[in-house]
Order: structure tokens, then C-alpha cells, then sequence
């Protein structure tokens, strides 16, 4: 039964990532209506980014976020720039598939940089208080991972605020709502685009941060990140940051079942099968409203 | 180019092939050659369905991995490798046909990523239950002969070539790439979606289960999983996008590009040429949708303005 409850709370602890991977894809998704399916490569970048701030210059990580995450809004900025605004000018239908291609492309791209630059080597941070383990009753959190999961909420959590109440975060959401009716009302669409864009970029970022601390980065692990993002969005549906954030923490529950029912091996495939049948089951997705 | 001369052209190419194994110094030639021929079947069988049909599979290398797992395990067992290939590529339609049914339901983005999640739930399961590398027996390692392999290859990309010439000319054909252009117009005109796309994914996964076939009977070890491994799809994308996505010519030219750039690169860099084929194919995504082959066009039309 300790077994057990054990497997469940780890997988409580890495659902909080997967929710705050998930919380980016799902802004861009559903506020560029693009599909950037290079998202888990951006957060790839931001546990190198956190590792080498650590490495050479000696950042403990969780103050490393303070610098990722600028880091990151800056280039997600320049992605939207050369990349992705030439995307949101075709038509919705194009969009998703050429946005798709893109990413793609992106993909590979800094997949095979990642390696020439880094080498194919597993990293993670290990600080100093690395090991430490806070026990209830008989239950081990380390307290790494515990710190992880909290700042996942809080800035799952900020980012809600922000759309909820500040005047871009408005015109965030009203151009997710319709684009044109917001044009027509005069927003500014391209800016809500990039802005929407840039944050999901951050918020790959600073998820990356947290992978490299809690667990370990190496340049293959974008195209699993990806799909952890897209199963937590499919489940989740678009429109609601605490919705995702609890999507998140679903698919980790799951994968501790599975994993504790079949074996460690299967823990891939719980979320992957769920994401199929939900897919099916709705065809145009929980995405559509 | 035109009809009697592409085919003359054509034959003069196959020839020139068939013809290597005699001439050819090292295996290195062959191994190339052999690369080119496996890319050009793999990539143009996908583009039957995503191409001319329009629905961008990204579960791909699923039908491959199938291909290669039952052509390998009958093939090992005694079956004389064409038949082996045969079941090989049954294999691969009959489970192409069984989740094509659901995963047409889905739409556009929504049929690619569901897909890919399919071809990785298989590639996973494949990698828990067989983790033990396969290699094939000394007796047959000690009478291999790659001639055999090439030859196999050529016939299976002529082979390849040859349906999706027929295909692009024939009415079905022609539904397919009405159905990519808008679906519901082409249903409202009289034709069969469902029936069209089904058609189009048991022909590209009936021909990637020959192509794993003919991996299978090349390598002579590897890990059971790797056939299934997501670069095989990504290989057949980028090769048909480089090349022309919807043409007959497109994957040719991508498969030969491809594969010169990767095997000239990776003498000095590792995987450099994935770095360059990625920045590529986002460039044409944007610039130039009809890849190679339109630049080709563009080309001779601009020659032909000069030329009086």
C-alpha cells in the first residue's frame, strides 16, 4: 500500500510539470490557432538554459528562472517574428497544417543543434540540498520536486491572473474568442499573437528549468515533452490555465497507476492510449468548444 | 518533360541500375545506391497519402515497423523472403485499414498528431516485448550477398513509381487529390471520402510494409523497436516536402538530395544534416510550397523566356 501511495505522490509531483508544459501549447494553440508541435524542444532549450546558468555561472536553479524566463519571452518573440507570423496570415485550416510543418521543421532543427552543440549526454542539476526528503507518514517527497510542483501552479496560477485582469490579457482572450470581431472592436490581434506566443515560450521555458532540476535534460527530450503537452491538452481542453494545470496533474496519476499496475515500461503508454481514445471519442477534440 | 520521353528516360535510368552491381568496385556504391532506393520507396509511399490525398500520416513508420517485424520473424523462420515480404506488407494494410476507420474521423492537425501517438504506442509496445536485438543466423550472414538486397530494392522502387504514375492519372486518383483540395466540396460532387482515403492508406502502408520488408532483409542486426522509430516518418515528410509534396518526381529528387546531403555530411558531422534539411523544409514550407520540382519549373520556364 506504501508502494503504492508512493508511485501516486511522484506522479502527483511530475503531473504539476506536465501541466505547466501543457499551459504554453495550450495558450499558442488556442490563441494563434497554431499547433506548434516544436513546444517541448523550447523546453528542452530552457533546461539547457538552466543548466549552463548553473554550470558556468553558478546559478541555483530556481534563481536561474528569474533569467530563463526573460530569456525565453525575448526569443519566443523572435520565433513569432521570423517564424510563425508569416503562419497566422493564411486561413484557419492552413494554419493549423502549415504551423504543424513548421514546428516540425523547428523540430528537427534544434534537435540536431542541441546535439552538435551539447553533445547527446543526459544533464540535470544537482544542487546542494539535491537529496533532500521530507517524510509523511512512511512517504518520501523529495522536496526538490515539491518545490517544483508549487512554483508550476503559482506560475500557472499568474498567468491566469494576468489574462483575467489586465488589459492585454483581455485582448488575449478576446482575440482566442474570435479574431475578427476583436480586430473590429479594435484590438490590436498581431500584438495579442505575440504576446500570447512569448508566453507560452516563457512558460516552456521555465517548465524546462524545472525538468533539469527535478529530473534530467538531453536534446532527445522534446518530441516526449510534445506529446505529454498534447495529451494534457486534449484532456484538459483549451480556454482554462487551472483547468490544464489539473489535466497535468491527472495525466501524472495515471501514469503511476499504470506504471505500478503493468510495470515501468507502460507508464508511456497510459497517457498516449487515453489521448487516442479522447481524440476519437470527440473528433474534433476536447479542443473545439 | 513529356509522357513518351519521361518513360524513355525512365528506362534508360532503371537500366543504368540494374547494371551497377557489375561495375560497381566497392559496396560502397551499392550501400548508397541501396539508401536512395529504400528513402524514394519509403518517402513516395507516403506521399500517396499525404500528398494526394491530403491526410498528413505521421504514424508512418508504424506500417514500416510492421513490415519489418513480420517479414524479419517469418523470414528467419524459414520462409522464403518474397513471401516473407508479402505477409509483411499484410500485416501492415490489414492494421492500416482496421485504425484507418477511426482515425479518418478525425480532421486535418487532429488526424496527424493522433496518428503520431498511435505510431509511438506501437513503437512502446514493440520496445517492452521484444527488447532483445535481433541478428540474423551466422549460415546466413556467411551467404549474404547485397546484390540480392539492391536488386530487391530496385524492383520494389520501380515497383513503387509505377502505382502512384497509375495512381495520379486514374480517377481514383484524381478524387484523392480533390478530397486534399476540400473535402466536403469532393463529397458533394459524388465522390467517396471515406472509401477514396482508405484506398489511398492501405496502398502507402501496403508499400511502407514492403519497404520495412526489404529493411529487414537488408540489416543485419538491430533492435526490433527501430523500424518504428518516429525518423522513419519524419525521413518520408521531409524527403517528399524537399522534393514536391503531390507529385510524382518530388520524392525522387527529395530521396536523392537527402540522402547525398546525409551520407556527404556525416562523414565530418553527425546528424549535421538534419540541422540543414530542418531550416530546408521550413523554408519551403513558407517560400516555396511546391518544392524541388517547382523550383525545377520555375527554372526552365525562366530558361525558356531567355532562349529565343
Amino acid at each position: 500500500m506504501t508502494a503504492f501511495v508512493q508511485q501516486m505522490v511522484l506522479g502527483l509531483l511530475i503531473g504539476g510539470l506536465y501541466g505547466l508544459a501543457a499551459a504554453g501549447l495550450s495558450l499558442v494553440f488556442g490563441v494563434l490557432k497554431v499547433l506548434n508541435v516544436a513546444h517541448g524542444q523550447l523546453i528542452m532549450l530552457g533546461g539547457y538554459g538552466a543548466f549552463w546558468l548553473g554550470a558556468l555561472a553558478g546559478f541555483d536553479p530556481f534563481a536561474a528562472l528569474t533569467l530563463v524566463i526573460p530569456g525565453a519571452l525575448a526569443f519566443g518573440a523572435v520565433l513569432y517574428w521570423t517564424l510563425f507570423a508569416w503562419v497566422v496570415r493564411a486561413s484557419e485550416e492552413t494554419r493549423v497544417k502549415n504551423s504543424l510543418l513548421i514546428g516540425f521543421g523547428l523540430a528537427l532543427a534544434l534537435d540536431a543543434l542541441a546535439v552538435r552543440l551539447w553533445t547527446a549526454d543526459e544533464r540535470s542539476i544537482t544542487t546542494s540540498y539535491a537529496g533532500a526528503v521530507v517524510s509523511v507518514g512512511g512517504i518520501a517527497i523529495p522536496l526538490v520536486r515539491l518545490a517544483s510542483l508549487v512554483l508550476a501552479g503559482a506560475l500557472i496560477g499568474g498567468v491566469h491572473l494576468l489574462l483575467l485582469r489586465t488589459r492585454w490579457g483581455r485582448a488575449i482572450r478576446a482575440t482566442a474568442e474570435d479574431w475578427e470581431a476583436a480586430l473590429l472592436t479594435g484590438i490590436d490581434v498581431r500584438r495579442a499573437y505575440l504576446l500570447a506566443f512569448a508566453i507560452g515560450t516563457a512558460l516552456a521555458g521555465a517548465a524546462g528549468t524545472l525538468v533539469s532540476v527535478g529530473y534530467s535534460v538531453s536534446p532527445s527530450i522534446g518530441l516526449e515533452w510534445t506529446l505529454k503537452a498534447l495529451v494534457v491538452v486534449v484532456l484538459a481542453g483549451l480556454g482554462s490555465m487551472p483547468g490544464t494545470f489539473v489535466g497535468g496533474l491527472v495525466l501524472g496519476l495515471a501514469e503511476a497507476a499504470a506504471a505500478w499496475g503493468f510495470g515501468g515500461p507502460y507508464r508511456e503508454m497510459v497517457g498516449l492510449v487515453l489521448f487516442f481514445v479522447v481524440l476519437v471519442a470527440r473528433p474534433q477534440g476536447l479542443f473545439a468548444r | 518533360m513529356t509522357r513518351p520521353r519521361g518513360l524513355a528516360l525512365g528506362v534508360v535510368v532503371v537500366a543504368a541500375l540494374a547494371a551497377v552491381p557489375r561495375v560497381a568496385r566497392t559496396d560502397a556504391e551499392l550501400n548508397f545506391l541501396f539508401l536512395v532506393l529504400l528513402s524514394t520507396t519509403l518517402a513516395q509511399s507516403w506521399n500517396i497519402v499525404a500528398g494526394y490525398a491530403g491526410q498528413v500520416n505521421l504514424g508512418h513508420a508504424a506500417f514500416f515497423g510492421l513490415g519489418a517485424l513480420t517479414t524479419r520473424t517469418l523470414w528467419i523462420g524459414g520462409t522464403p523472403v518474397l513471401l516473407a515480404m508479402g505477409a509483411g506488407a499484410l500485416v501492415a494494410t490489414a492494421f492500416a485499414l482496421l485504425i484507418g476507420v477511426v482515425a479518418f474521423r478525425l480532421r486535418g492537425a487532429y488526424f496527424a498528431i493522433g496518428t503520431l501517438a498511435l505510431g509511438e504506442i506501437l513503437r512502446i509496445t514493440v520496445g517492452n516485448l521484444l527488447a532483445e536485438i535481433s541478428t540474423l543466423p551466422a549460415a546466413t550472414i556467411a551467404s549474404y550477398r547485397l546484390a540480392d538486397r539492391y536488386y530487391l530494392a530496385l524492383a520494389l522502387a520501380v515497383a513503387t513509381l509505377g502505382v502512384v504514375g497509375a495512381l495520379g492519372r486514374s480517377r481514383a486518383g484524381l478524387g484523392m487529390q480533390a478530397i486534399r483540395e476540400d473535402e466536403a466540396a469532393a463529397e458533394a460532387s459524388g465522390v467517396n471520402a471515406l472509401g477514396l482515403k482508405l484506398l489511398a492508406l492501405a496502398s502507402s502502408t501496403a508499400l511502407a510494409g514492403l519497404a520495412g520488408g526489404l529493411f529487414a532483409y537488408y540489416h543485419i542486426s538491430y533492435y526490433p523497436s527501430h523500424p518504428f522509430g518516429a525518423h522513419w516518418t519524419f525521413d518520408a515528410l521531409l524527403i517528399t516536402f524537399v522534393g514536391g509534396v503531390g507529385t510524382f518526381h518530388g520524392p525522387v529528387l527529395g530521396a536523392i538530395f537527402y540522402v547525398v546531403l546525409k551520407e556527404y555530411l556525416a562523414v565530418r558531422w553527425v546528424d549535421f544534416h538534419l540541422l540543414i534539411f530542418g531550416a530546408l523544409f521550413i523554408g519551403i514550407v513558407l517560400l516555396l510550397p511546391g518544392g524541388l520540382v517547382e523550383a525545377a519549373a520555375r527554372l526552365r520556364a525562366l530558361a525558356g523566356r531567355r532562349a529565343p
